[in-house]
């Protein structure tokens, strides 16, 4: 295989509470901090390794947004990508036209691996895998926890609500990546050094062709209704009464 | 009138309850006319019971050999297909649907509304984001269809007690062979599931060994509860992933949630927002799941699980 395409969106970090704006506008992102997309991690790890173990030859990792998305595309240099790609807007992107950034991505580059994180933690959409499979015409295989490689083949083990399924594909083909997958490394001083010098393209989204739209529209953003604290026991013989008083038990 | 058409998740033998979960969703669509379609290599039992939920107008069953297991690839253009004659196409927010829909969405020309919540409005839809963080009200164009998915969390099942008509039609589409089952390893357990299990009993980190969990186990057993778990004792591997509960796990509403040993990262917190009373168990009295618990108790787990076990037995 020659090159994995993997997608590295920017979002607010895994760790931050988020707050949504007192008008309704949106949330909170301001002064914000901004990492990878967890699972996005878990995918370029997981391209990564197939390049370690000679079963391809380039990882080319791809953010599309703001100038800002450049931070984390050098993080992911500095993981180990070989280079980057930044489709530049200022519009927010819609799952489908995300989809179809990628696939002329994938013509451009002539990619024969596509691998992302299952959903982003932003907007939990969970889609745009799915649809670049779809616009593709090629096979996806969403939710991965193993994939093994198997010439032009690949058997990939899916997390699903019973267990594990196990389905076989032909590549190129598009892979969204499960938690279980691996466990992305950590980065290292002098990576980033040097993966300051790696090449990182910009490319305007109107270069692709790509009109976003139409969308799926944010109208209102609102908090979530919160559950209220409730009683507090001593002990098992507490618990037990308080749950025969709501007929659980 | 709206036209739905809702796609059954089976697994060959039994409907899945998350189809009559998409149903109720529909029927909060204005003028709503539902139909379901299962797709199989034979179907006819599974339909019978999609036939069954109310207030269904038709079953279409599709039957080919390719449709023997849920390829969302060879599903995909079959279900675009039949989509034609609809205003809506919904499917369930389970791997099945969240696998499925929005392949079919691409082949559509359109993006998916993700996890409804509530229907607003004929394009109006209520979903989360940011794990629970934030609900957000969305508006899909109002002159294209909409395909969605349900987070069957937010529904109770449609009734049954109806008879709709079943027919069974052929979609003339080629459908793609790069996609191949292989095999499905279920997990065994004779408990309930945990999507439709009305007690769950779950556990944490803190339990700390997989044999430890031997005594989840068997308080769920003693209460007939399923069993969950939270991300972190996935990751240390004390229990298998499909028992996780969360953001990125399974989304559940059971009548009982019983979290022991679980801190309540918001990332957990947004899978049982929907439960009925959740009872805390943790030795730290500081842990957030104490703040959305209905009834909480603090201490030891080794000590407190046994002995709640013996009291219900």
């Amino acid at each position: 295989m020659d090159k994995i395409l993997v997608g590295l969106k920017r979002v607010v970090d895994y760790n931050v509470r988020v707050q949504v704006k007192s008008d309704g506008s949106g949330v909170e992102t301001d002064g914000v901090k901004m990492s990878i997309n967890p699972f996005d991690e878990i995918a370029l790890e997981e391209a990564l390794r197939i390049r370690e173990r000679g079963d391809a030859s380039e990882v080319i990792v791809v953010s599309i947004g703001t100038a800002e998305a450049q931070q984390q595309l050098r993080t992911g240099l500095a993981m180990g990508a070989d280079r980057a790609i930044l489709v530049e807007t200022s519009d927010a992107i819609d799952a489908l036209s995300g989809a179809r950034v990628f696939k002329e991505i994938v013509d451009r580059e002539g990619a024969d691996m596509v691998i992302l994180g299952k959903q982003a933690i932003d907007d939990d959409n969970s889609q745009t895998g799915q649809m670049l499979a779809a616009i593709w015409g090629r096979p996806q295989a969403t939710f991965a926890s193993e994939v093994v490689l198997d010439g032009d083949k690949a058997k990939v083990t899916r997390e699903v609500d019973v267990g594990l399924e196990t389905i076989e594909i032909d590549l190129p083909a598009v892979i969204t990546v499960d938690l279980r997958l691996n466990e992305p490394r950590y980065v290292k001083l002098p990576d980033i050094m040097k993966a300051k010098k790696k090449p990182l393209d910009q490319i305007p989204l109107g270069d692709l062709g790509v009109t976003p739209g139409p969308a799926v529209n944010a109208v209102e953003f609102a908090p979530p209704e919160a559950r209220q604290r409730g009683i507090t026991v001593d002990d098992v013989a507490g618990l037990v009464s308080a749950l025969k008083d709501k007929g659980l038990v | 009138m709206s036209k739905v058409l809702v796609i059954a998740e089976h697994d060959g033998a039994a409907l899945n309850p998350s189809t009559a979960k998409c149903v109720a969703c529909a029927t909060t669509i204005d003028g709503a006319k539902i139909d379901i379609v299962v797709l199989g290599a034979s179907v006819s039992g599974v339909a019978s019971e999609a036939a069954g939920i109310s207030p269904v107008a038709r079953v279409l069953t599709v039957e080919r050999a390719e449709n023997e297991h849920a390829i969302a690839a060879v599903f995909a253009p079959q279900v675009a297909a039949l989509a034609d004659d609809y205003d809506y196409v919904f499917g369930p927010s389970t791997a099945f649907g969240k696998d499925l829909m929005p392949r079919v969405a691409a082949l559509l020309g359109v993006n998916q509304v993700s996890d409804i919540m509530s229907v607003e409005g004929s394009h109006k839809f209520k979903r989360p984001i940011y794990a629970g963080n934030a609900i957000v009200t969305v508006e899909a164009p109002g002159d294209s269809k909409v395909v969605a998915t349900v987070r069957t969390a937010s529904y109770q099942a449609a009734d049954g007690g109806n008879s709709a008509p079943i027919e069974s039609t052929d979609v003339n589409v080629e459908l793609p062979t790069h996609t191949r089952f292989v095999e499905l390893q279920a997990g065994q357990s004779d408990r309930p599931d945990l999507q439709t299990a009305s007690k769950v009993v779950s556990g944490g980190r803190a339990l700390a060994s997989e044999e430890n969990f031997e005594m989840i186990f068997k308080l769920a057993d003693t209460i007939g509860a399923g069993v969950g778990s939270s991300r972190a004792a996935v990751d240390a591997g004390y229990i298998a992933p499909e028992t996780q509960v969360g953001q990125t796990g399974q989304i559940i509403a059971p009548d009982l949630y019983i979290a022991i040993g679980i801190s309540g990262a918001i990332q957990h917190l947004t899978g049982i927002k929907d439960a009925g009373t959740i009872v805390a168990i943790n030795k730290d009295e500081e842990a957030p799941i104490f703040e959305v618990a209905d009834i909480g108790l603090v201490g030891d787990l080794f000590q407190i699980v046994p002995e709640l076990t013996d009291a219900l037995s």
